[in-house]
């Protein structure tokens, strides 16, 4: 395939296109299939054929419109109308209130902040294409950046237009990619590989599920464009099997791509080959960790080894290896399409572009949100979020899920980008976004996520192995207000130990959710240890005390 | 050939080899620094993170038997931080497991209670989490007995990396990890064992013992295996 | 000079650390000017004193009499040691922690040899559901590890409490010694 071809692809399916009068795209992501979205389809394009419309008008698999709660969702001709809540029954109505208005409980107004607020870049328009078909893609404007690349373009300066960009890792540290890029370009040895982390295992979290399910040829796009950017032959997916939707989009997609010739030997002619294969995650949060992730793409059992060596010198099988997370791979196309330049304009001095995050907890609109870095948390959460529900007050956000820490209200007007969150205790992440109100209790959050830091902890260091199991049993005797002060003391040096003597990433980030509710919620720690109250009465306080100390 | 480095440890002028690690400079100069799950002749995993040393200019805390020496580099083993953080870490391993000293027949001979009483650990400041674990009598000549495993996994290594068997491993994982044979079936009806007693010799505590030895009778002997290893690294020529 | 009250008490212990305490033998009589022995399952005194000085604990904290036991103790006491293993760590005490009280108290009293199989009620201390070391229940001051800590060991910090000094047990003891 040549550009030439992309032009004729999307030349023609923007004339079949125009014969159309409406395009209803209906999302088929995990979310919406499980509140019968497939069925939606099926009713939307019978109701079509009864009434003799299925010429003029088209009902597609899309993807997700972001308000997963209130699925199965659907947008009409670009995003002009978007429906909510949508049933086989509704089928009648929709398609009757085509040309005109829908009726209010089935729709949103597009004008909700929830749109309007939010910069779609990784995500794009996600929602408004056929995740299954190559074509779809193409006429949106996919293959041109990395055709373009491949025919103009040095590797190295598609690689500059990646430092350029400041675009940082979206998996959770923040790494500069094009730092990370350029560290693999320069290793000597070879072959060297790309992997795509799509393990995403913080609880809550699922804007790489969304990306796969949603976008697989953008991120299949941005992996091989960071192949010929650093010389890589050979690519890996690790998705977790928890995903089968998103293993089986991208599993079409590679093979779409390859029957293209975008993916395999001598692409589109040239002489850059690249291959790209799926590798299964059994869905241990450790194995996103990049070299536990290694050892389980070697077929070992998924643990992490110390760094340095850093994979970008010594990974998969001791090659150069790029790892870089979904989303991250996600915003290569665009910045490659429109410049390193245009990217670093939007976001932050330090944090460039925008992030993807998952809203959950009690909030009214729960879902997926694509925001430039530097709004403030308080947008977030009460513009686009629409607010805390019940008229309950607000009270903390947890972000960077087990890693990450509690802000509290005072730091709502905070702007969200790295450095911010990491000065006030907690984690940009990978884009878990928690909100809390009164109803909960801090001890009680601490202890869920120590709980799953606990579970999840891969066992081969003793700082994490055993510290996560002491801090949980330490958190479960506080929120049973069996605790004394001196557990407290306990809690607190553990906390510090673990922070600094686990091997990797997982056992250094357990204590911070923590810290972070010590730090701003102190007071409710104590009144379960001297009081014995819980004020949120989330906890079972359990009133003989097994600890006797003086 | 690599190049010779100099650095300073503990404030002392030494000089190593840069594919040395900062342990073994540190040893060659006298300086102990306290391991466990690192042993000569092994592969090094980093795991009991023991060894951690404090480098000037580096943030974190790095296990000096993976971390290579390097020019100029400044390490310091002896911090009041580092030694109340390696204390931490044995009362964890004491906590985790059931140690009775007083009846295991590595009593003075125990790398964990020397490493102990090197520290001056007194006492285990943290709650003993009291496991239920079920000894392994099923080999004629060995046992296993996980109620004294630390888990530093140099069983698993001796029997990978030198007699080639991969007997051992660890299943499960985080608190719950446990060191099995093969697929967790019992150790006397292992398919792969060869019985040739290299895990016994270097388990540091009284985990992996010979059978018919009394309390304290138990001394291992792991100073087998860096000959072994440098035999196996010459016939393969590196 | 006032002498200084010692006492000692025994829970959950094989009585091996008392017997090392005796093994000081003669040198006790070195210090008797200096001590007054206030309690001890060796003197039988039947409740235990107040304005203790001296408390040497042995044994681990195995069930409600122990733990009644300790925590009166405690409070009585100006310096509490944990006299060996069992009141340092539980030690072999707490090789009974893998099993719960009741399947402890068939397996023994239930056993198909006894006589006359049947638990008996209130004429034994209950067990707690886990023996526990000495410093989980209450705070402890000085830790003497050993089984049993030599008698040299006890002698030593004996006397050093007596005269008002901390002992420093660092090459002196160890678990297990
Ligand atoms: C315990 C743990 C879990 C992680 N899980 C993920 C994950 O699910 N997805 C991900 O992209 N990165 C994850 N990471 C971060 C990766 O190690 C790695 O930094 C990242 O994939 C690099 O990609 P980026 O530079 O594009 O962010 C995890 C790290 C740790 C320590
Ligand atoms: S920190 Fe935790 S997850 Fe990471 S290596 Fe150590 S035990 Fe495994
Ligand atoms: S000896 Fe270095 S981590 Fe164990």
């Amino acid at each position: 395939m040549h550009l030439e071809d992309l032009q004729r692809i999307t030349e023609e399916h923007h004339a079949a296109e125009a014969g159309l009068k409406h395009v209803l795209y209906v999302c088929s992501g995990t979310a919406c299939q499980s509140s019968r979205s497939d069925e939606v389809v099926k009713a939307l394009q019978a109701e079509l054929k009864a009434r003799g419309l299925e010429a003029t008008c088209e009902v597609r698999q899309g993807g997700c419109q972001g308000l997963c709660a209130r699925g199965p969702m659907a947008a009409l001709d670009q995003g002009k109308v978007v429906y909510q809540h949508l049933t086989p029954e509704d089928a009648p109505t929709v398609v009757e209130t085509l040309d005109s208005q829908p009726p209010d409980h089935l729709q949103l107004p597009s004008t909700m902040p929830f749109f309007t607020r939010q910069v779609r870049i990784a995500t794009q328009i996600a929602g408004l294409l056929d995740p299954n078909e190559l074509n779809s893609y193409i006429a949106a404007g996919g293959y041109q950046a990395l055709l373009d690349a491949l025919s103009n373009k040095t590797s190295n300066e598609v690689l500059q237009e990646i430092v350029r960009s400041n675009l940082r890792g979206r998996g959770g540290a923040g790494y500069p990619t094009g730092l990370k890029w350029s560290t693999v370009a320069k290793a000597p040895q070879t072959p060297k590989y790309v992997v795509v982390n799509g393990d995403e295992g913080d609880p809550g979290a699922f804007m790489d599920r969304s990306l796969m399910e949603d976008y697989p040829f953008r991120v299949l796009e941005g992996m091989t464009l960071a192949a010929y950017a650093v010389g890589a032959s050979y690519g890996y997916i690790y998705v977790r099997a928890e995903y089968p939707l998103a293993v089986k989009r991208l599993q079409s997609a590679i093979k779409q791509a390859q029957k293209q010739n975008l993916l395999g030997s001598n692409i589109a002619g040239t002489t850059f080959s690249f291959n790209v294969e799926i590798r299964l995650g059994a869905g241990a949060f450790v194995c996103g960790e990049e070299t536990a992730l290694i050892a389980s793409i070697e077929g070992g059992r998924g643990t992490p080894r110390p760094r340095p060596p850093y994979p970008a010198e010594s990974g998969l099988w001791g090659k150069p290896t790029l790892i870089n997370n979904v989303e991250t791979m996600a915003n290569i196309v665009p910045i490659i399409q429109n410049g390193g330049e245009w990217f670093a304009e939007i976001g932050t001095e330090k944090s460039k572009g925008t992030k993807v995050f998952a809203l959950s907890g009690r909030i009214n609109n729960t879902g997926l949100i694509e925001v430039p870095m530097g709004i403030t948390l308080r947008e977030i959460i009460f513009e686009i979020g629409g607010g805390i529900p019940d008229g309950k007050r607000f009270k903390a956000v947890q972000t960077g899920g087990p890693s990450g820490g509690c802000i509290p209200e005072q730091y709502l007007d905070m702007p969200v980008d790295y450095e911010s969150l990491a000065s006030i205790g907690s984690i940009m992440g990978s884009g878990g976004m928690i909100v809390m109100d009164e109803t909960s209790c801090m001890v009680d959050v601490a202890k869920y996520f120590m709980e799953f830091s606990m579970a999840e902890s891969c066992g081969k260091c003793v700082p994490c192995r055993v510290g996560t199991a002491q801090m949980y049993d330490l958190l479960c005797k506080i929120s049973e207000g069996r605790a004394t002060l001196d557990d407290l003391v306990l809690l607190e040096s553990l906390c510090d130990m673990v922070k600094h003597t686990s091997l990797c990433g997982l056992g250094q980030a357990a204590p911070n959710p923590v810290v972070s509710t010590l730090r701003y919620f102190r007071d409710e720690y104590l009144a379960h240890i001297t009081e014995k109250r819980c004020a949120a009465g989330v906890c079972q306080i359990k009133h003989e005390p097994l600890e006797v100390h003086s | 050939m690599s190049r010779v480095v100099t650095l300073k440890i503990n404030g002392q002028d030494v000089s190593g080899r840069e594919d040395e690690s900062i342990l073994d400079v540190a040893r060659e100069n006298g300086i102990e620094i306290p391991t466990l799950c690192q042993l000569d002749g092994l592969s090094n995993v980093g795991a009991c993170r023991l060894c951690l040393v404090e480098i000037v200019g580096v943030s974190r805390l790095l296990p000096a038997c993976v971390t290579r020496v390097a020019e100029g580099m400044e390490v310091n083993t002896e911090s009041e931080r580092l030694l109340r953080y390696r204390r931490m870490i044995v009362e964890m391993l004491f906590s985790e497991g059931n140690h009775v000293c007083p009846v295991c027949i590595s009593n003075g001979h125990c790398e964990l209670q020397d490493t102990a009483i090197a520290l001056q650990i007194n006492h285990i400041g943290m709650p003993y989490r009291f496991p239920v674990r079920q000894v392994d009598a099923s080999h004629a000549r060995y046992g296993l007995d996980p109620n004294r495993c630390i888990l530093c996994t140099r069983c698993v290594r001796v029997c990978d990396e030198i007699e080639g068997a991969h007997t051992w491993d660890i299943m499960g994982r985080g608190i719950a990890s446990q060191l099995v044979t093969d697929l967790a079936t019992p150790w006397g009806e292992s398919e792969t064992c060869t019985s040739c007693g290299k895990c016994v010799q270097i388990c540091p505590t009284g985990a992996l013992f010979i059978k018919g030895k009394s309390v304290g009778e138990m001394t291992k002997r792991p100073d087998f295996l860096p000959y072994l290893a440098m035999m196996r690294n010459r016939k393969n020529g590196s | 000079m006032t002498k200084k009250k010692i006492a000692t008490i025994w829970m959950d212990g094989c009585s091996g650390c008392h017997m090392s305490f005796l093994d000081i033998d003669h040198r006790l009589l070195d210090i008797a000017d200096l001590i007054e022995l206030v309690h001890s399952p060796l003197v039988d005194h039947k409740d235990f004193p107040p304005d203790v000085d001296v408390t040497l604990v042995e044994g681990a904290v195995s069930s409600n009499e122990d733990l009644e036991k300790i925590l009166k103790v405690r409070a009585r006491t100006k310096i509490l040691v944990s006299m060996g293993d069992c009141a340092v760590n539980a030690n072999v005490p707490a090789m009974r922690n893998r099993f719960t009280p009741k399947a402890l108290n068939e397996a023994i009293y239930l056993a198909p040899n006894m006589a006359q199989p049947q638990i008996p009620h209130g004429t034994v201390p209950t067990l707690l559901p886990q023996v526990r070391p000495v410093h989980a229940v209450v705070k402890v001051d000085v830790y003497v590890p050993g089984c049993p800590p030599s008698n040299d060991t006890l002698f030593y910090v004996l006397s050093e409490l007596i005269h008002g000094r901390m002992p420093d047990l660092s090459d002196k003891t160890r678990f297990g010694a």
